[in-house]
């Protein structure tokens, strides 16, 4: 086991993939003799060669487009986003061509889209986003978001390792923030839940950097026994976990980083009411981004990005309903 | 291209008939461009037809009961009752159906081709699309993108004169294949009636792209006959512009030129009609599609299967 930061530990995974199988590319803007806008690739062309890590043009269509070519003659493409923001000029790809490939036709679409995404350092509209709604509501797209170290690695080679097209959330903001201890070679982490935390007080459910938000906000409530559940997977949607989770603790607090009205914490929020509405003690809270796009001046950010106060209130009120 | 014709004849009839759910698009017109392209392929060359592109499918080895099924919505066509129409593909023939979206199947073509390039392997990929489709962005970023790598692909733009109701006068002013030189493409026109001027052209791209030359883009100059679908009587095309692409139809040329070898038509037309008989009838008799099959399929639970390999009919290639 070596300590590796959530940014290292998904260079690792593409280094053990690309080490593995000569199928897998990766595509993307600046992503060769740069090593990527954040240097999650940086190595790479110097190990691979620029056969197989491919600066292409400042073509969104055309990386996922040309990806999904590639992996239906045998590839294992890996595309980057430069932010994830930039997906939206890829929309239609994923959307209409790869999600949809393989009930119109059988014919899976192997391909893995790396999404640096997420906000908290100034990033303004365009650098900050949390895109994951829009592809939730798709078929045919698996999309993950891990929030340590360990599962970042795991999750990218389950995903480079998947037949289905797969959108990988990394947030930008726990590149370097976030450490911890990752298994050397290959191993692929399950679609599934972690707990993160036990308790049967309350469950806080999370994903990306807001499971590190929340596990602040429930240190600050020693008092109560306070569940964390890290989703790691918003699409499979690892349902028996929530709904174990909520007949265990009968209350429930839903967080995420994207624009509230239609973020998968309404989907959870809906899942539960449907399936374990007997089971709760309280109203299910959500807190979330409201739905503006992220301001850039640091004090409007933090007024927008859900808090670690915001969420300990959310949970101190609900512990007292 | 009789066979492309006389099974759009059909589906035409079934679809009067209100026997082909949806909406019922036809190549009529356009045939020698798709035919003759795609008997420039090798059987390892993937194509990625449109919507006018039957015969493209037939020279692949898609069999006109599948397509014919397939128009029906049964289970035994080639999308599985998925897909309508023209949006379809046997992917283990290596044709890749289309989507709506277009031309998003030209940077998917690019990305086969680049696959081809990095594993040397000796194929190239083929994507048709129409005028309209050069407006896209998507048409740029394919194009830019295949001559930066220098991928062996080759793209056939279908000219016929409308993107739906829209005349190309008023889709572009410069020509596109005269873009292609602005890429570093060399691009190249060619009669779409005229199969053999179609499949000669297809043939040298092919030649050039397995040589390391890069891409190609042909312009095959063609007319769209019918409307953009059998919903559109498309009365804002001039009569007379019709009937003078009429005296240029591509089958009635085809003919000319075989009867004066002294091949018999008549016997081939006699034996595509019988074909296409049959396979009506095969069709018809299949089961309907399952409801309980609509949900699942959604993702692959296996290991990815690639496009297959298809049916290369030209002499060349035997």
């Amino acid at each position: 086991m070596a300590q590796l930061t959530y940014l290292e530990a998904i260079s690792d995974a593409l280094r053990v993939a690309m080490d593995e199988d000569e199928r897998v590319i990766l595509l993307g803007e600046d992503i060769g003799v740069h090593g990527g806008a954040f240097k999650v690739t940086d190595g790479l062309l110097a190990r691979f060669g620029a056969d197989r890590v491919i600066d292409t043009p400042i073509s969104e269509e055309a990386i996922v487009g040309g990806a999904v070519g590639a992996a239906i003659v045998g590839m294992r493409p890996v595309c980057e986003m430069q932010f994830a923001d930039f997906v939206a000029c890829a929309f239609d790809q994923i959307v209409n061509v790869a999600g949809k490939l393989h009930y119109r036709l059988g014919l899976a679409a192997p391909i893995v889209v790396r999404l640096p995404s997420g906000g908290g350092f100034s990033g303004g509209p365009y650098h900050s986003q949390s895109p994951e709604a829009w592809f939730l509501h798709s078929p045919g797209l698996k999309v993950l978001a891990p929030s340590s170290a360990e599962d970042a690695k795991g999750l990218l080679l389950a995903a480079i390792a998947d037949p289905n097209p797969v959108l990988f959330l990394e947030h930008k903001n726990l590149y370097r923030r976030v450490r911890g201890e990752v298994p050397e070679g290959s191993y692929e982490t399950p679609f599934t839940a972690r707990t993160v935390r036990e308790g049967d007080d309350l469950v806080v459910i999370a994903y990306g950097a807001m499971v590190h938000t929340a596990l602040e906000a429930i240190g600050q409530l020693p008092d109560a026994s306070i569940r964390l559940l890290d989703l790691r997977s918003l699409a499979p949607l690892d349902e028996d976990a929530i709904l174990t989770a909520v007949r265990d603790c009968s209350k429930v607090v839903i967080v995420d980083e994207a624009n509230y009205t239609c973020a998968l914490g309404a989907q959870v929020s809906s899942l539960i009411a449907e399936r374990a509405f007997e089971h709760l003690e309280g109203p299910i809270v959500r807190v979330a981004t409201p739905d503006v796009p992220i301001p850039f001046a640091p004090a409007l950010e933090r007024a927008v990005l859900p808090s670690v106060e915001r969420i300990r209130d959310a949970c101190d009120e609900l512990l007292a309903y | 291209m009789l066979l492309h014709r006389a099974i759009e004849e059909r589906g035409v009839s079934l679809y009067k008939q209100g026997k082909v759910p949806g909406s019922f698009y036809d190549g009529r017109g356009q045939e020698a461009t798709c035919v003759g392209a795609a008997f420039a392929l090798g059987p390892g060359d993937p194509v990625c037809p449109l919507i006018r592109d039957l015969g493209a499918h037939l020279v692949k080895g898609t069999s006109p009961r599948a397509i014919l099924a397939h128009y029906l919505g049964r289970p035994a066509g080639v999308s599985a009752g998925r897909e309508g129409n023209v949006h379809f593909g046997d992917a283990s023939l290596g044709v890749l159906g289309m989507v709506s979206m277009l031309p998003d199947m030209m940077p998917v073509a690019v990305g086969m081709a680049l696959a081809f390039k990095l594993r040397g392997e000796a194929r190239c990929a083929l994507a048709l699309f129409g005028d309209g489709a050069t407006s896209v962005g998507d048409w740029h970023e394919a194009m830019n993108f295949a001559a930066v790598q220098n991928v062996p692909a080759i793209f056939v733009l279908e000219n016929n004169g409308y993107a739906y109701s829209t005349p190309s006068s008023r889709q572009f002013v410069v020509n596109p294949v005269e873009r292609a030189a602005a890429y570093g493409m060399l691009g190249v026109s060619v009669d779409g009636n005229d199969v053999e001027a179609v499949f000669e052209t297809v043939r040298q791209a092919r030649e050039r792209a397995l040589a390391g030359a890069g891409p190609t883009l042909i312009s095959a100059d063609t007319m769209r006959m019918h409307g953009h679908g059998l919903h559109d009587d498309a009365r804002y095309v001039p009569p007379e512009q019709l009937a003078e692409w009429e005296k240029r139809d591509p089958i009635k040329l085809q003919r000319k030129r075989l009867v004066a070898l002294g091949v018999d038509v008549a016997e081939i037309e006699a034996g595509v009609a019988i074909e296409v008989d049959q396979a009506t009838t095969e069709a018809l008799a299949m089961p309907l599609a399952d409801p309980a099959t609509a949900t699942t399929g959604v993702f692959s639970t296996s290991e990815a299967i690639p496009l297959g390999i298809g049916l290369a009919p030209w002499s060349g290639f035997r």
